[in-house]
């Protein structure tokens, strides 16, 4: 007989990622079944059914779920125990020397205390607005990583920004570098003359990574946000990161990377960008635009240094998969537009969550119940309907790694496309969770599968370790994703 | 254009500790928030408020006004003739309230005015004659004043008159009782109306004598010195009253007035604590009143409790109450008093903690803490945790033991609903029961869910936006 204990605590708040650590070491504490410990979302609250657990009465958003199932009473005490001491041990480190002075609140709290700088806004994205208001007021510059931050806050803050002479970095900026710093999910790369504004975060690392093997450096990278140029937000943060890089002595050579923008938008930019002193090159993702690597081999040779061979490791055992479609499943939303722009001239339409054109989409809720069905089909995700409630995943794997064991098993599915991402941020280890599973994919369903790796050398998940990890389990990688993608084409082409 | 680029990166992190983490790793300077997300059912509401475009500036006239008023003692005198006060008429603390939902020691306070009036033979038949709506009952700070605990006021007592110079507004209260059995703590009994009846008779009349003869006593210097002498302007005002009779006291003697009465008047007031608490809270209303009706300001103006409810005014949203029930205090008890026989909050001196003092002063006042057994290092806690929720640091109210930082004052409701921080009271306790007086001192807060009903009356009184129009216009 199993003991079970299921609480909805008000006033108690941790972030998703620290609360994923709390569950999953109470998961492995000895005689538990299972356990939830998190906000209680309706997200959250969803799954307790789902769990076998009853659903607490009043729980709203600001309840921490704290939900333990095991083998009997007194495992349950031990195991609760563990969740409070991890819980506590979340707690934020005491400052130098025993201060008396607590942690600040708001940013414009820590601004007063510890000077301005840029703010980097991580909360979830309804709360993001208040956080990011906050910080300009106080005169700081800001990035948010924040994703489902609603488009109308996303236009009052840059227009704020823009009376303050400040930037707005993001929503959904997953990646930027100042001063040297790589923030959210990104990487140390040697200072150098190439400045980024990035309108997409997977898309800026590949730039960063394929540019580190090259031996380029760079002087900044600037994040404006997945829909600055958008017809809606109309580039207004593309402009100021570029008045930005074009004023600093450092930036010789400016690389603008985006996912598919509103076609005014970037003829917009163009002609801002003809007016600035630093030449300007243009990476936007699309039909008849040059792909990610293509555009970063011009700006290499533009600052007259070599274009190297782009890394790649073939799978130890050559897959030859049966005929069937093409499957992506990304992390990355703009590795994955760059992969469909290059599968549908080579295969023909791809089916997506974020498809290149309507007619293509995948329903809602289809990604992550299946693509059975679909013909060629890529997933994002890392799209805001995906991460609604989890964290992004580049952290958290769990929804990819069941999607790549379906796909497996579908006998309809041929080659399967995958992005892996490195770097600051990003999860410590992602092979040691990959690794088996591409395995146990290619064991069971005969499918070739086929990795970019986007990763710098410097990384701490460690380039070449994860590179021949995934090579072991049976995977072709890549350096380059366009390189990957194209090479999946082949394998499906091939097996025809 | 920006200066990102320009300066050395500080990073402030809110929200995923792990993104702190990974730029502490690239031995980048990061200050990480101590995040979390806004009081429930405000965040909807925080988004129109915080976009106001006006709200900056309007709160920066809100401070400033508050700021720049000095408050001065320019008179005494009977509430009938100073406020136009009938009888049959009272005032008391807090929100409005009726006598049916009044509380015990606001049913007192007024069972004990009626017969003090001679309304009534008898507190009982006061107690009759009220719950047949006898009487009117208006609460104080609907005439520019304030009344600590019941802060009952009828047309015979004598009260402050506070004045600024500046603008010549104008802001009363009663004169202080004493600790103990007295008629703001709901007691009624014949010491109480017989002290009642000296104030008016005698004390009243020297103190405007001494007043008249003195010239204005600046009581918002006597509340700037006092913060550096262990007073915090709410629940300790020891320095502050000693200082008054100092200024009063030559005056009180050449005032021609029967020694006798000048020395029992000198020892009422010097043997009496509290005394200077009836000169801090018309000098802090004063400076609130100046901020208020600033449209989109979104700066408390008045924090008040009758006992029954907890009510709170906002400068953007006029006389608007924002109420929700009291809580009761937590603290010490006098004598045999314990936890069950206090009465819910109760009184109009929260306005010291809006203004920047009281719980917002603890620091300057670490006595105070030990009310509720806190440690010096608490008091220092309260003072700093409040500077989350409020505007500005007061330039006049310094801590020594901050090196001398203003006292944090302006409370920001857009802050509390953010940080779910609430103001720090330091308060009296009455005794539940009409009649018992005071029961002990401690601690409270205001209810929370004032905050969010104020800030959804300030989403409510922005300008219309047109529903194609995104931006708003920041110039």
């Amino acid at each position: 007989m199993s003991a079970e204990h299921v609480e909805a605590r008000p006033g108690a708040y941790a972030d998703s990622v620290t609360l994923m650590r709390v569950s999953a070491e109470v998961r492995e504490a000895d005689g538990v079944q299972a356990a939830l410990i998190a906000m209680a979302t309706e997200l959250n609250l969803g799954l307790l059914p789902e769990m076998g657990f009853r659903l607490p009465p009043d729980a709203g958003p600001n309840h921490l779920l704290v939900a333990v199932r095991a083998r009997d009473d007194t495992a349950l005490a031990s195991a609760l125990a563990v969740a409070e001491t991890a819980l506590s041990a979340r707690r934020l480190p005491a400052g130098a020397g025993a201060s008396l002075a607590t942690p600040p609140r708001t940013t414009a709290a820590a601004v007063r205390a510890g000077g301005g700088g840029l703010a980097l806004i991580s909360v979830p994205g309804r709360y993001a607005f208040a956080e990011a208001m906050d910080a300009l007021e106080a005169g700081c510059d800001v990035m948010i990583f924040s994703d489902n931050v609603p488009v109308e806050q996303e236009i009052m803050l840059k227009d704020f920004a823009a009376h303050r002479g400040l930037i707005v970095m993001g929503p959904d900026c997953g990646t930027a570098i100042v001063g040297g710093v790589g923030l959210g999910f990104s990487h140390t790369l040697a200072a150098g003359p190439v400045g980024i504004v990035a309108a997409s975060g997977t898309g800026a690392q590949q730039v960063l990574c394929l540019l580190d093997h090259a031996g380029a450096g760079v002087s900044a990278a600037l994040g404006v946000g997945g829909r600055d140029l958008s017809a809606a937000i109309g580039g207004r943060s593309s402009r100021a990161a570029l008045a930005a890089l074009d004023a600093d002595p450092g930036t010789e050579l400016i690389v603008l990377v985006s996912k598919p923008p509103a076609a005014e938008v970037a003829a917009e930019l163009r002609d801002f960008a003809a007016g600035l002193a630093t030449p300007v090159l243009f990476a936007l993702i699309g039909p008849g635009e040059p792909d990610l690597t293509a555009a970063t081999e011009t700006a290499i040779a533009a600052l007259g240094l070599p274009v190297p061979a782009w890394p790649q490791w073939p799978g130890e055992v050559p897959a030859a998969p049966h005929a069937g479609f093409l499957r992506g499943l990304f992390a990355g939303g703009t590795l994955c537009d760059e992969a469909m722009v290059i599968a549908s001239d080579r295969l023909g339409p791809i089916r997506s969550n974020i498809p290149l054109r309507p007619g293509l989409s995948l329903a809602a809720r289809e990604p992550v119940l299946g693509t059975t069905g679909a013909g060629h089909a890529m997933i994002d995700f890392g799209d805001d309907e995906l991460t609604m409630g989890r964290a992004h995943p580049m952290i958290d794997q769990s929804l990819r790694l069941e999607r790549l064991a379906a796909e497996a098993a579908d006998p309809a599915v041929s080659v399967v496309l995958l992005d892996v991402v490195l770097g600051h941020g990003a999860h410590p280890d992602p092979a040691a969770e990959l690794g088996p599973a591409i395995a146990a994919a290619r064991a069971t369903g005969g499918v070739a599968v086929v990795v970019s790796l986007i990763g710098a050398a410097s990384d701490p998940q460690g380039l070449h370790r994860q590179a021949a990890a995934l090579q072991a389990a049976g995977a072709d990688v890549f350096a380059s994703n366009a390189a990957a993608a194209r090479f999946a084409c082949e394998k499906i082409e091939g097996a025809r | 254009m920006s200066e990102l680029l320009r300066r050395e990166p500080h990073i402030i992190s809110s929200g995923l500790s792990l993104l702190a983490e990974a730029a502490r790793e690239q031995a980048a300077s990061v200050t990480q928030v101590d995040w979390a997300p806004p009081m429930a059912g405000t965040e909807d509401v925080l988004v129109p408020v915080l976009s106001d475009p006006r709200r900056l500036a309007a709160n920066a006239l809100a401070v400033e006004r508050m700021l720049a008023v000095r408050a001065h003692l320019v008179d005494v005198a009977p509430a009938g003739a100073t406020l136009g006060l009938q009888p049959g008429e009272f005032l008391h603390a807090g929100p409005p309230v009726s006598w049916d939902r009044a509380a015990g020691p606001l049913r007192g306070a007024l069972m004990g005015a009626a017969v003090f009036e001679g309304l009534a033979g008898s507190p009982e038949a006061a107690a009759e004659l009220a719950g047949r709506g006898a009487f009117a009952l208006a609460p104080c700070h609907s005439l520019s004043a304030v009344g600590p605990m019941a802060g009952v006021i009828s047309p015979s007592m004598w009260l402050f008159v506070l004045e600024d110079p500046a603008t010549g507004q104008r802001t009363y209260c009663s004169l202080n009782e004493g600790l103990g059995k007295v008629l703001r703590y709901g007691a009624f009994s014949a010491d109480v109306l017989e002290r009642l009846g000296w104030m008016s008779g005698v004390l009243g009349p020297l103190l405007a004598a001494a007043v008249r003869r003195h010239g204005p006593v600046d009581v918002t210097a006597i509340l700037a010195q006092m913060v550096q002498m262990g007073d915090e302007g709410h629940n300790r005002n020891r320095s502050g009253t000693l200082m008054l009779l100092r200024d009063l006291l030559p005056s009180m003697v050449e005032s021609g007035i029967a020694s006798g009465d000048i020395a029992r008047a000198a020892a009422f007031i010097g043997g009496n604590d509290h005394f200077f608490l009836n000169l801090s809270m018309p000098a802090c209303k004063l400076a609130l009143d100046a901020a208020r009706d600033i449209p989109a300001a979104t700066m408390v103006v008045a924090m008040a409790r009758n006992g029954t409810d907890f009510g709170i005014q906002v400068s953007g949203t006029g006389d608007e109450w924002f109420t929700a029930p009291a809580l009761t205090p937590q603290g010490l008890f006098l004598g045999g008093y314990g936890p069950g026989d206090a009465s819910p909050d109760i009184g109009d001196s929260a306005i010291t903690e809006t203004a920047g003092l009281g719980g917002f002063a603890m620091a300057a006042a670490p006595a105070i803490g030990a009310l509720v057994g806190g440690t010096a290092a608490d008091a220092l806690a309260t003072t700093r945790r409040m500077y989350e929720i409020t505007l500005a640091e007061h330039p006049l109210y310094r801590v020594p033991a901050l090196e001398f930082r203003g006292t944090p004052a302006g409370i920001d409701v857009t802050l509390v609903a953010r940080t779910g921080i609430l103001p720090q009271i330091n308060t009296g306790m009455a005794g539940k029961v009409a009649g018992t007086g005071q029961v002990g001192a401690g601690l409270v807060t205001p209810p929370a869910a004032v905050f969010p009903a104020a800030l959804r009356s300030l989403a409510r009184s922005l300008p219309p936006r047109r529903p194609d129009e995104a931006a708003v216009s920041y110039s």
